[in-house]
Formats: C-alpha cells, structure tokens, sequence
C-alpha cells in the first residue's frame, strides 16, 4: 500500500526530470561551436550541398522544433539514426551498454566488497591506530582521480607485467573470462574512491549508532557486542549504506565516460565523449537518455529498499 | 569522637557480620575520567527486596554510579576502582563475558530517555524477546509468550499487538513501560532506574513510579531509583542515599531522613521542595552549585554552600555509620536540622 503510492509518486516526478535533463543536453549541444552537416558534408563542401543535408537532417528547423521532434520520437521508442552511421541509436546503446555495464557493476562489487568491511572495522576501532590509518587512506582515496589510478594500472599491470589486457572489451556471454579480464584494471580504476567513499560514510553512520542510547540499552541488557554491532549497529546504518550505494552507481556511470577512453573500451560512456566530438547529436542525446532513466530507476529502487528497511520512513 | 575525621578512612561501613550478606555491597567506589575523579568513596548496601532511592543535584555522579555498577563506563576513557558486589561476588573487574550475564539478567537498568533508549529499526516485540533469549534457554514461541506476559504485566493494552509496534508508534509513557517490561524481563534481583519518569509528563509520572513499585515488589526486585527529587524518593523507597559532588554524604530510612536530616544538604534539599514544604513556608532553594570534579574543596565538600560551616570543617570528611545510617559531616551530632515538615 505504502510501497505501491511511492512508486506511482516516484514514476511521475522522472517525468519532468527526464524532459528537464534531456532538454538541457539538446541545448549545450546545440551552443557549442561546430555544425554536425560541415562535418557530413565532406571535404570540400558547397554551401549548396551543405544546406541540403541541414534541410535532410532537420538541422534547419528552429531549436524547440527540433527538440519536441526527438522527444515526440524518444517517448515512442525511437531514439533516430546516428548521423554519421545512420546505424539505430537503440542498437547502437545496446551493443554497448552491457561493457560499461559490467565495469560499473564489478566495481560497485569491489566498492562494497572492501568499503563495507573497512568501514566497520575503523568504526568499530574508533579513535585507535588502524581507525586513525583507515581514515586517512579514505581520505586521500577519495581524492584520487579514477583516470590517475587507472593510467597507473595500465602501466604497472598491462604493458609491464601483461597479467591484464591494457584496453578493449570481450563479450560477457561469448567469453566471460577474457570480458572480466578486461573489465578488471577499469572496474579497479574506478573503485578505488568507491572503497574509500563507502568506507567513510559507513564509519560515520556506524560510530554515531554505536554512540546512541538504544546501544546503550542493549549493552544494559546484557547483549554481545559482536549481536549489537551485527544485528542493531547495522541495520541501523543499512538505510545509510543504501543511499551511498546509490550515489556510487551514479556517480560510477558518469565515470565511465573518462575510464572507457583510457582503456578504449566501446561502452556507452565513450560512446557519449566520441558522438560528441563530432557533433553526432542523436547519438548523445540517445544515451544520456538511458543514462538519466537508469540513474532514476536506481534512486527508485533505493527508496523503496529502504522503505522496507526502516519502518520510519515508510511510514513518513 | 572529634578525632575520627582526622584517621585516613578505609571502611565506612563494616561489612555485615553473619549471613545476611546484602544483595548490592559498593565499597570505596571511585570514578574518575582521564584522570579526574568524578566520583570518590561511594559506599552503601541494598538488600534483597529493598527500595532505594539515590538522590542529589545534577553532576552529584548518580548517574556515572549506576554505570558503574553495570559495568557500562567506557573503560579506556574511566577509571573504576573500589567494590561492587553482588550476593558476595566482586562485579568490578570480571571479565565482559561474564558481566554480561549480570547484566539484564541479575541486573536491570532503565533510563531517563525512552524516546532514545529503544532501537527505532526493531519491534519491541523482538526487543523484548531478544533479552530473554540472551540470558533464558527458550524457544522463539515461548519467547513470544513470556514478552507478552511481560507487556500486560507492566499495562499495556493488547499485549500480542502491540509486540509488532515500532518504537515510533508509541508515547513515552508507553516506551517507559516497555524499557520496564525489557529490564523486569528476566526477573533479575536489582533493577536501577535512572531517572525514570524525569523526561515523561507530569501526569504520567507518577503511573510510572507507581507500576516501578508494583513490578518490583511482585517479582522481589530491589530497587534502586535515582532521582534529583526527594519528592520522588518519598513516595516510593523506604531508604535514602544522599550524594553530593561524588560522594555519599548520609543514608537513612526515608521517613527519619525527611523528618530529621542529619546532614546539612539533605536538610537542604528536603527545604526546597514544594511538596513536601510545609504550606505557606517560603521555599529555600541551596545558594551555589555543585563543585566541578577538578575543582573540588579540599575539606568538607559542602563547606561552600553550608550554612554550618565551622573551621573543622576545612578537614575531609569521613562518611561515619551507626544505628541509623551514616552521615558525612562532623558537625551532625550537634546540629538540629530542619526537615520536610519543619
Ligand atoms: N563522559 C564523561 N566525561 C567526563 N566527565 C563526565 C562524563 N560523564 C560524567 N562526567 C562527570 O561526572 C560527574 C557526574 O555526572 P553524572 O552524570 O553521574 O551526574 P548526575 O548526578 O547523574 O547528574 P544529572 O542529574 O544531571 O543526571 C559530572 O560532574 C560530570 O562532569
Ligand atoms: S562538615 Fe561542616 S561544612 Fe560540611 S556539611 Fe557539615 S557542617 Fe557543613
Ligand atoms: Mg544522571
């Protein structure tokens, strides 16, 4: 009942963030210098020639024509043609959707994987040495830039040791070992300030709840400590691991547009920074797209997880 | 005896002699934060069934004294030192694993807050459960029963109800029973409520103390209720311990400690209640405030703010025993105090 009128709220407020979003990338697109038919037409363009594939392309129709046309088109289904290939913006965002799919997801896996477990032991060890240690390396790992950290990777583990392929992609179905391979050293790239990001946001959240007066209670009950910081200490702080594990995927998905250059891996993400360059307008418009319903859907699915979760906010 | 205040005092009260060995036995407590005692010499009994009330001013160190018999002080950060028996047995210093079988089983506490001290994530149901199966071989359906049991006991309307109620969903009246019925769960032999009924409203307060009186006299817990308000203690315990800036400075029975206090801040303290004041009299609140622990009078503590006050007073003071209690202050043979109704 609680669950099904915050989704119905839920699903109509992505309405106007996906037409807002969408609009505003149209609009950058089409401020920034550069004319998407100069670069179909050729070498040697005639100005003749040139008018001709604007009026083809619709490139000659006022900017909200042009917008309301791909949304009327984006809201049925259609994302259009790539100008430059022609291919379907759908297949081409399919094709390569599951690449960065799998890097972003490998290293939300190691993201957690070690956050969580370094999170709780800093927490749990408030205020010693390996408290004091963890909280620093956090620190500057939240700072490290992914693309630093992965030139660093390519370096030491592809072109030097060769234990890792230093660019590309493989099929997860066709070969998933070589496509893990692959997505290794980015999935690592990018997790480094995901493990400290989930490390010290668990470690707060973690000593304020130990801190409380219900721990104090359970103690006073004669409760473990190993109980209260398992069972009462973390599903206490499960709504805050929630939430931050929302954050990383967005944010994850906005990286892989650096990380997918480095390493050269056909994902969306250098989709997007490649169309751009050339002014291929469908093709980014395409994917940001998907990128902004794929962001909602996750802040969705987190606050209906954590609805279940927290008996106070379903009942808010 | 003039010259007893002057013997470094080691033992205030005798231990009892015979069998009747008291339920609670603190000897010497002291507690000190990083180095400054916040509380120093605490010593006094509960016996088995008996009510107890704990009264003094805010940073008296009641509360850090009921911790302490818990064994809830951080111990990094406090140092605790001294005796805290239990039926005989030394509590200060047994190892974790063991203290928590005194806690909540043979121990219960409650506090000031229950909008806080409940864990908002669980139902009280589970809240309740999980303590008996802590201590109590029981299956999770015979679990369930007894914490029923243990919600109607301390009046709650639809016991099997409300067991899945969040925290959230109840009044503090509602959430203060229900620490009670957690505490009162495995029927252990102290229950130390700190302030109980402090943070609840007026007209729920005394339905609180009330129910704290029932449950223990029906399950033979003692009880030792710390409050700032003699008020409180008046109505519901039968002995009163008297703290001032870390230390005890008298015990008594309830009705003699109201009538004839023997030191002068009980007599303070009984003056400037409004309850218990005689109708018409004005009342007398105790000019100054409790001395902070680094910032304590070398002599009598209280010197600053007695009236009494006489050079020996300048000396310690030692808590001194007799027929009807003890009192810290060397001027109490001679003084003739005002109490409740006088
Ligand atoms: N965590 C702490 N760190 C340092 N000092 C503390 C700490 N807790 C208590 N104290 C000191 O111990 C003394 C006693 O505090 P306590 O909380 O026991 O007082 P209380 O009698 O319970 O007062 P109240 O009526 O305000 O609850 C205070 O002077 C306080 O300064
Ligand atoms: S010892 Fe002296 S100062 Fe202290 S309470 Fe007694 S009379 Fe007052
Ligand atoms: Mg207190």
């Amino acid at each position: 009942m609680h669950a099904g009128r915050l989704l119905a709220m839920r699903l109509l407020q992505v309405v106007p963030i996906i037409v807002v979003a969408t609009f505003v990338v149209f609009g950058l697109l089409h401020l920034t210098p550069g004319d998407p038919a100069m670069m179909l037409a050729g070498d040697n363009p005639t100005p003749q020639h040139v008018a001709e594939i604007r009026h083809l392309y619709g490139l000659d129709r006022p900017f909200l024509d042009q917008y309301g046309l791909w949304l009327w088109h984006a809201a049925h289904g259609d994302l259009s043609q790539s100008l430059l290939t022609r291919a379907p913006v759908s297949s081409l965002i399919l094709q390569r959707l599951p690449n960065t799919l799998l890097i972003v997801a490998l290293a939300l896996v190691l993201g957690l994987g070690f956050g969580i477990p370094l999170g709780i032991a800093a927490a749990v060890r408030n205020g010693s040495a390996v408290d004091q240690a963890l909280t620093s390396a956090a620190s500057l790992g939240v700072a490290l830039p992914s693309f630093w950290l992965a030139m660093i990777l390519v370096t030491v583990f592809a072109l030097d040791l060769n234990w890792f392929p230093a660019s590309g992609a493989a099929s997860l179905l066709g070969a998933p070992l070589d496509a893990l391979r692959h997505a290794a050293l980015p999935a690592i790239a990018l997790a480094g300030s995901t493990v400290a990001e989930v490390a010290r946001q668990l470690r707060s959240a973690l000593i304020e709840v130990l801190g409380t007066q219900y721990i104090r209670t359970l103690r006073a009950k004669g409760l473990s400590p190993t109980r209260i910081l398992w069972k009462h200490g973390l599903k206490n702080v499960a709504v805050t691991l929630l939430t931050v594990t929302g954050l990383m995927v967005n944010r994850l998905l906005g990286a892989t547009v650096v990380i997918e250059a480095v390493f050269a891996i056909p994902g969306t993400g250098s989709l997007i920074s490649y169309s751009a360059i050339n002014k291929d307008f469908p093709v980014v418009q395409g994917v940001v797209f998907v990128l902004v319903i794929g962001v909602i859907l996750t802040n969705l699915l987190v606050d209906l997880v954590a609805a279940a979760l927290d008996p106070r906010v379903s009942r808010a | 005896m003039p010259g007893r205040a002057f013997l470094p005092r080691q033992d205030p009260l005798l231990e009892p002699i015979g069998t009747d060995v008291p339920l609670l036995s603190v000897r010497g407590l002291g507690i000190g934060f990083d180095g400054t005692p916040a509380v120093a010499d605490v010593s006094f009994d509960i016996h088995a069934r008996e009510t107890v009330g704990l009264v003094g001013e805010s940073g008296c160190g009641k509360s850090v004294t009921g911790l302490a018999i818990m064994g809830l002080l951080p111990p990094r950060a406090v140092q605790v030192s001294g005796s805290v028996r239990l039926a005989g047995q030394e509590l200060l210093g047994l190892p974790d694993r063991a203290m928590r079988r005194v806690r909540g089983r043979r121990i219960g506490m409650i506090f000031q807050e229950p909008m806080s001290a409940l864990d908002p994530v669980f139902t009280i149901g589970e809240q309740i459960t999980e303590t008996l199966v802590a201590h109590i071989r029981l299956s999770a359906a015979q679990a369930r029963e007894r914490a029923v049991a243990a919600l109607a006991d301390v009046g709650i309307a639809q016991p099997r109800e409300r067991l899945d109620s969040y925290p959230h969903q109840l009044s503090g009246g509602m959430r203060q029973r229900v620490m009670i019925a957690i505490a009162l769960a495995c029927e252990p032999e102290l229950l130390i409520a700190d302030e109980p009924t402090t943070a609840l409203d007026v007209t729920v307060q005394g339905q609180i103390l009330d129910l704290l009186q029932d449950c223990s006299a029906r399950l033979g817990t003692a009880l030792l209720l710390i409050t700032h308000d003699l008020g409180v203690v008046a109505e519901s315990c039968a002995r009163v311990l008297t703290m001032y800036a870390g230390q005890v400075v008298e015990t008594a029975q309830v009705g003699r400690a109201l009538a004839h206090p023997r030191h002068p801040y009980t007599s303070g303290l009984l003056r400037s209640l409004p309850r218990l004041g005689t109708p018409g009299q004005r009342l007398q609140s105790i000019g100054g405030r409790v001395p902070p622990p680094w910032d304590m009078p070398p002599g009598c503590r209280f010197a600053p703010r007695c009236q009494h006050v006489e050079p020996r007073c300048a000396l310690p003071q030692a808590l001194e025993p007799d027929s009807r209690g003890a009192v810290r202050c060397c001027r109490h043979g001679e003084l003739a105090l005002p109490g409740a109704f006088g």
